[in-house]
């Protein structure tokens, strides 16, 4: 399968540089990244600087580095997060039906009557100062499409011979939707939390884009790329670093998205 | 044809009321009196207890909801807190530009991505279709604030064609106003055509397995004829849906896209009040968001079985 998909390989190989690259950005960075030097502004790219200095003569490199880890961590957790709880609540609704399943659907619904990004950014006015208000606001935000695919798979799954054969044996609901229901729904909910990851990066770099990120001087790549606005004809290089590496992060999660939902067509085919 | 509109109607109703309620709710999610939230900075007792009166603080939370409901039905949004004027007065002027930028970007999106999705389709795993799909993949990946900054940089400040800041209406002077939307056009539909590429794309290759497109072939009509009488249209079908599901990817691109065109829309508006704190401000953008991205994906809904007869329920 990799054989024939070599863009898998590519979205895996960018995929692993990019978490090793928020790793080491957690643990070290070559130099402060929130060092304010005036004497080192706005330096262009150097062998010093990699990537050049900030206009607080901050090095970008290592802005870079510390804002992977951020940026990845905000949308790891958001994932997981939307994981755990969107697919249980989807596998629990979907199961259960009758007036449950309803109010779950309608809600959801409700949610979904707003593009993610303005309800993101509505929820972090609502938890406005608090470090977790990313996580939380885009947690919300994409909690439905999950709860939505999930729900969609158990339902259709429930009419399946093999859960029939579970209920005639005497097996109870919990154990069926356990056992026989929740182990099937993995392949949908992986190829869905790929997605998910990358939607919850671009989202985060946005709502910091914005302003309604992490505080700073905390470095993250949307916070960089809208601080880059202001030195645009001087500094370009404060622009290009941090928007080719949301770009390249994004293409390494879509094509290995691409590479997960293919196998498992094709897994579910076989 | 009518029972189906009727039914779509009728079950998005409870789904716009409770994304109302959604909305009113979020700033009794705000820790702290409603009345000083909305007022903001003021210590003026008899103001505050003229706010709790309108709100209606003290009845039950249904009962205050039920106010909100209808003064929004009958156009008063409120005020604002932080430009004293009324809300309304505010979100039409910045509705016009959302729908300037949005529109004719959908458009372009569209224009450039189905004739460029049957292609590649139509030479399916050859150098041509790689690249395409590459490319698609490629726009997926661009964050529209990225590739907006990169136009500002390499058309407005490197060539000097277009304007870096500011912004003139279209109503105020059409041609000045065009420059300035050319560049946040051009980035909204870039981005959102991969999107729509990679669907016409997969349509194509759906519909060209088809037997009919054998027979047309077989009939001895040439490739163009088969391309535009017998695939396109059922192609359209499928891009005419997702343009639905694109349009909330659209919105939420356009609160970033006016933020670095410096676009007075919507979006823009919407940032400006969480910043300020401007809570009436916050809820009207949201009511009007939501109520454009039911209302376009509903008429999508109503007229694809026109347009894909293949969706046709009776």
């Amino acid at each position: 399968m990799l054989k024939t998909r070599p863009s898998g390989i590519v979205g895996m190989v960018v995929l692993a540089l990019v978490v090793s690259a928020a790793i080491a950005g957690a643990i070290a960075t070559p130099f402060d990244p929130t060092l304010v030097d005036f004497s080192s502004r706005l330096l262009p790219p150097s062998l010093r600087h990699w990537l050049g200095t900030d206009e607080w003569g901050r090095d970008v490199f290592s802005r870079l580095l510390s804002g992977a880890a951020i940026t990845v961590s905000v949308a790891g957790m958001t994932t997981l997060l939307v994981t755990v709880f969107g697919a249980l609540l989807g596998a629990f609704s979907g199961f259960v039906g009758g007036w449950f399943d309803r109010v779950v659907v309608a809600l959801m619904d409700a949610f979904l009557a707003f593009p993610a990004l303005v309800l993101a950014i509505a929820m972090t006015t609502v938890l406005a100062g608090s470090p977790v208000a990313p996580v939380i606001a885009l947690a919300v935000a994409y909690m439905p499409y999950m709860v939505r695919v999930v729900r969609a798979n158990v339902m259709t799954m429930r009419q399946r011979d093999f859960i029939a054969a579970s209920k005639v044996m005497r097996n109870s609901a919990a154990f069926t939707l356990v056992r026989h229901i929740m182990p099937n729904t993995v392949a949908p909910v992986l190829v869905m939390a790929t997605s998910l990851f990358g939607w919850a990066l671009l989202a985060e770099s946005a709502l910091s884009f914005l302003g309604l990120g992490l505080a700073p001087p905390a470095a993250s790549w949307g916070g960089m790329l809208a601080d880059s606005r202001n030195y645009f004809a001087d500094a370009p290089w404060l622009a290009i670093a941090p928007g080719v590496a949301i770009s390249g992060a994004l293409l390494g999660i879509n094509l290995f998205g691409d590479f997960c939902r293919d196998y498992f067509d094709r897994k579910m085919k076989d | 044809m009518i029972r189906y509109a009727i039914t779509r109607l009728a079950l998005a109703l409870p789904t716009i009321v409770i994304a109302l309620f959604l909305i009113f709710a979020l700033i009794r999610l705000i820790p702290g009196d409603p009345a000083q939230l909305i007022l903001g900075e003021t210590d003026d007792p008899a103001a505050l207890a003229r706010i709790r009166a309108e709100l209606a603080l003290d009845q039950p939370l249904a009962v205050q909801f039920y106010h909100w409901v209808t003064a929004l039905g009958q156009g008063d949004f409120g005020k604002s807190i932080s430009m004293e004027s009324p809300v309304l007065d505010l979100l039409v002027p910045a509705m016009g530009v959302t729908a300037s930028l949005v529109i004719p970007a959908v458009v372009l999106a569209a224009i450039m991505a189905v004739p460029l999705g049957m292609f590649a389709a139509w030479r399916q795993n050859t150098r041509t279709d790689t690249v395409v799909v590459a490319l698609a993949t490629v726009s997926l990946s661009i964050p529209s604030f990225w590739l907006g900054l990169m136009m500002l940089l390499l058309f407005g400040v490197q060539l000097d064609i277009f304007p870096v800041v500011g912004y003139i209406s279209l109503t105020e002077d059409f041609t000045q106003g065009l420059h300035y939307l050319v560049l946040p056009v051009l980035t909204l539909a870039l981005i959102e055509a991969g999107v729509l590429v990679r669907l016409a794309r997969a349509s194509t290759i759906e519909v060209l397995q088809l037997e009919y497109v054998a027979h047309a072939r077989a009939k001895g009509l040439s490739e163009s004829a088969v391309a535009c009488r017998h695939v396109l249209p059922n192609v359209i079908g499928p891009t005419w849906i997702m343009i639905g599901l694109v349009l909330g990817g659209l919105l939420g691109g356009a609160v970033v896209i006016e933020t670095v065109f410096s676009l007075p829309g919507l979006g823009r508006l919407m940032v400006e009040a969480v910043f300020a704190r401007d809570y009436p401000v916050v809820q009207g953008c949201m009511v009007i968001v939501m109520l454009c991205y039911v209302g376009v994906n509903l008429m999508i809904e109503l007229t694809a079985p026109v347009l894909c007869p293949a969706l046709r329920y009776d």
